[in-house]
């Protein structure tokens, strides 16, 4: 079941981290004439999907390709000469499971000074002050980016932490703010409407497009949170 | 000021610098962006010599105003509207030679939306992310035109294209529009395909640069409930809760979580880009592997006669 014929996806060595994740339940469908949107079944097989389109688009083997967009269950992949080729391609892969390590980290300093910090950590079932302990702990990855430039959709919360959205946006969230959704967590790259749970703040700066990369947290890099000084 | 530019003595309704737009930042969230009649933009461009990617002016309806700030070669094309170099009519779809301090004028557009103005050496703002297009959507490339505004062009690289006119494109009495079925069609109920075909659409007002939005029979669901979000292709038939189907025009956010019930193909949606509020609109559901055959009735889409 390797795919040899590109030589891509074979630089993250063998072992226990390169168990094919798929591809039981995926699913390819053509977008239009140029595109193809692959569906699969959880937020660590998109990564692992995401990686190896990637590691084959670098070396040459997704000709034309210009943009690769991975979302929630689903990765697009636009600028196919031939969707159902690769729709026809794909089963043959053998994709490795991204590994802890992979990915760029990225630290964000933060103060847990947000508006809704008390409220979640009472749905947690935890005292306000416990908050920023738990929160620290928690590895988070990219796994996409949408809403916004440099908005990204982080994973990594437990499942017994997962938040309803406010029933009520707000009209004006600030910059910076560090925020909590679903299974997600985010950090405002600029004021606007949300309706996130916001726990704290950064003085970081998620997307400045004259800087190289324009954005912190592209999708694949493993982000934690730390207590600012002060 | 020696640098080569153009001020802005009208800005008209909503004018915005636009070029190919940007490739490859849809994983960060970012739109392409670029010019809506991309036909009509690259033809600008050839005829006063410029490369495709040079940026040009995209008008809304209204035209604009710009006092040369050097002598310049300029041409209009899209929206066929009056042009009027210091008051004195002068060609649309053709070069027209601007002196140092004359004032380039577009009126209305007689008919059509969206007209593109190249100057030769292109518009010179200072890129963002490889493109100068305004994305009105995430707030990319410059703001829209405002009166007094400077803006600096490029060197020129080349001989205006050798070119005695343009033909006009024609007034389109509907938007035809083929649809590639999918990647959500299932989620709809069974005839919505047919509803979209033979549905009465028209045109919204709402519509801009992010969408074509339509009014028209809603298109009814056959699942409820929410589609985690997926990335988007400009095209896009998306289908919000109103049942409405949006087409996604090149400030189209990257990833949404409405249903997509079909694609334009990519090469159709000048038209889209010239339709007014209240044109009708004509969805053709085309089979998957269906290859669209070209049309003619697009503004800017005219041919270059050879002089």
């Amino acid at each position: 079941m390797t795919e040899t014929g590109t030589g891509a996806g074979t630089g993250t060595g063998t072992g226990a981290g390169t168990t094919a994740v798929l591809p039981a339940g995926m699913r390819a469908v053509p977008v239009g004439r140029r595109a193809l949107l692959v569906e699969v079944e959880t937020s660590e097989e998109v990564a692992a999907l995401h990686g190896e389109l990637l590691r084959r688009r670098a070396v040459g083997a997704l000709p034309g390709v210009d943009d690769i967009v991975p979302a929630a269950r689903t990765v697009l992949v636009d600028g196919l000469d031939d969707p159902q080729a690769l729709a026809a391609e794909l089963p043959h892969w053998t994709i490795p499971r991204p590994r802890a390590e992979d990915g760029p980290e990225r630290v964000i300093r933060m103060r847990f000074d947000g508006p809704d910090l008390d409220e979640v950590a009472q749905v947690w079932g935890i005292a306000p002050g416990e908050l920023p302990g738990l929160f620290e702990e928690i590895v988070f990855r990219v796994a996409f980016c949408g809403f916004a430039p440099g908005f990204g959709y982080l994973t990594g919360l437990p499942g017994h932490l997962r938040l309803p959205r406010r029933a009520t946006p707000r009209t004006c969230v600030p910059a910076g703010s560090v925020a909590l959704a679903g299974p997600y967590a985010g950090v405002y790259p600029r004021s606007s409407p949300g309706g996130w749970q916001l726990i704290g703040s950064t003085d970081a700066v998620l997307w400045d497009p004259s800087r190289e990369p324009a954005a912190l947290l592209a999708p694949g890099a493993r982000v934690r949170f730390r207590r600012a000084a002060r | 000021m020696t640098v080569r530019h153009v001020d802005v003595v009208r800005a008209g309704a909503l004018t915005t610098v636009q070029d190919l737009g940007r490739r490859g930042h849809r994983h960060l969230g970012v739109p392409r962006a670029g010019a809506l009649d991309l036909p009509a933009h690259r033809l600008a461009n050839r005829l006063v010599g410029n490369p495709d990617h040079a940026a040009t002016l995209e008008t809304t309806l209204a035209g604009l105003a710009v006092r040369a700030g050097c002598a310049l070669t300029a041409a209009v094309t899209g929206a066929p509207c009056p042009v009027r170099v210091d008051g004195r009519p002068a060609a649309w779809g053709a070069p027209v030679r601007v002196e140092r301090g004359a004032v380039l004028e577009l009126g209305a557009a007689t008919h059509g939306v969206r007209s593109y103005v190249a100057f030769d050496g292109g518009v010179g703002v200072a890129p963002v992310l490889g493109s100068r297009s305004r994305d009105l959507l995430s707030g990319l490339g410059p703001a829209p035109l405002r009166e007094g505004d400077t803006l600096p062009l490029g060197r020129p690289c080349g001989p205006a294209a050798a070119v005695d006119t343009v033909a006009s494109p024609g007034v389109p009495r509907e938007l035809v529009l083929p649809v590639v079925p999918g990647p959500r069609d299932d989620w709809f109920a069974k005839d919505a395909l047919r509803t979209l075909a033979i549905g009465a659409y028209r045109v919204a007002p709402a519509s801009n640069r992010i969408g074509l939005r339509t009014e028209g029979p809603a298109l009814p669901r056959a699942r409820s409930g929410e589609l985690p979000s997926e990335g988007m292709v400009l095209g896009a038939v998306q289908v919000p809760p109103d049942g409405r189907p949006v087409v996604f025009l090149a400030d189209h956010p990257t990833t949404g979580g409405y249903p997509v019930i079909g694609v334009v193909p990519e090469d159709r949606l000048a038209a889209a880009a010239q339709a007014r509020p209240g044109t009708p609109v004509r969805f053709v559901p085309l089979r998957r592997g269906a290859v669209a055959q070209p049309v003619r009735t697009v503004p800017g889409a005219g041919a270059v006669m050879p002089s």
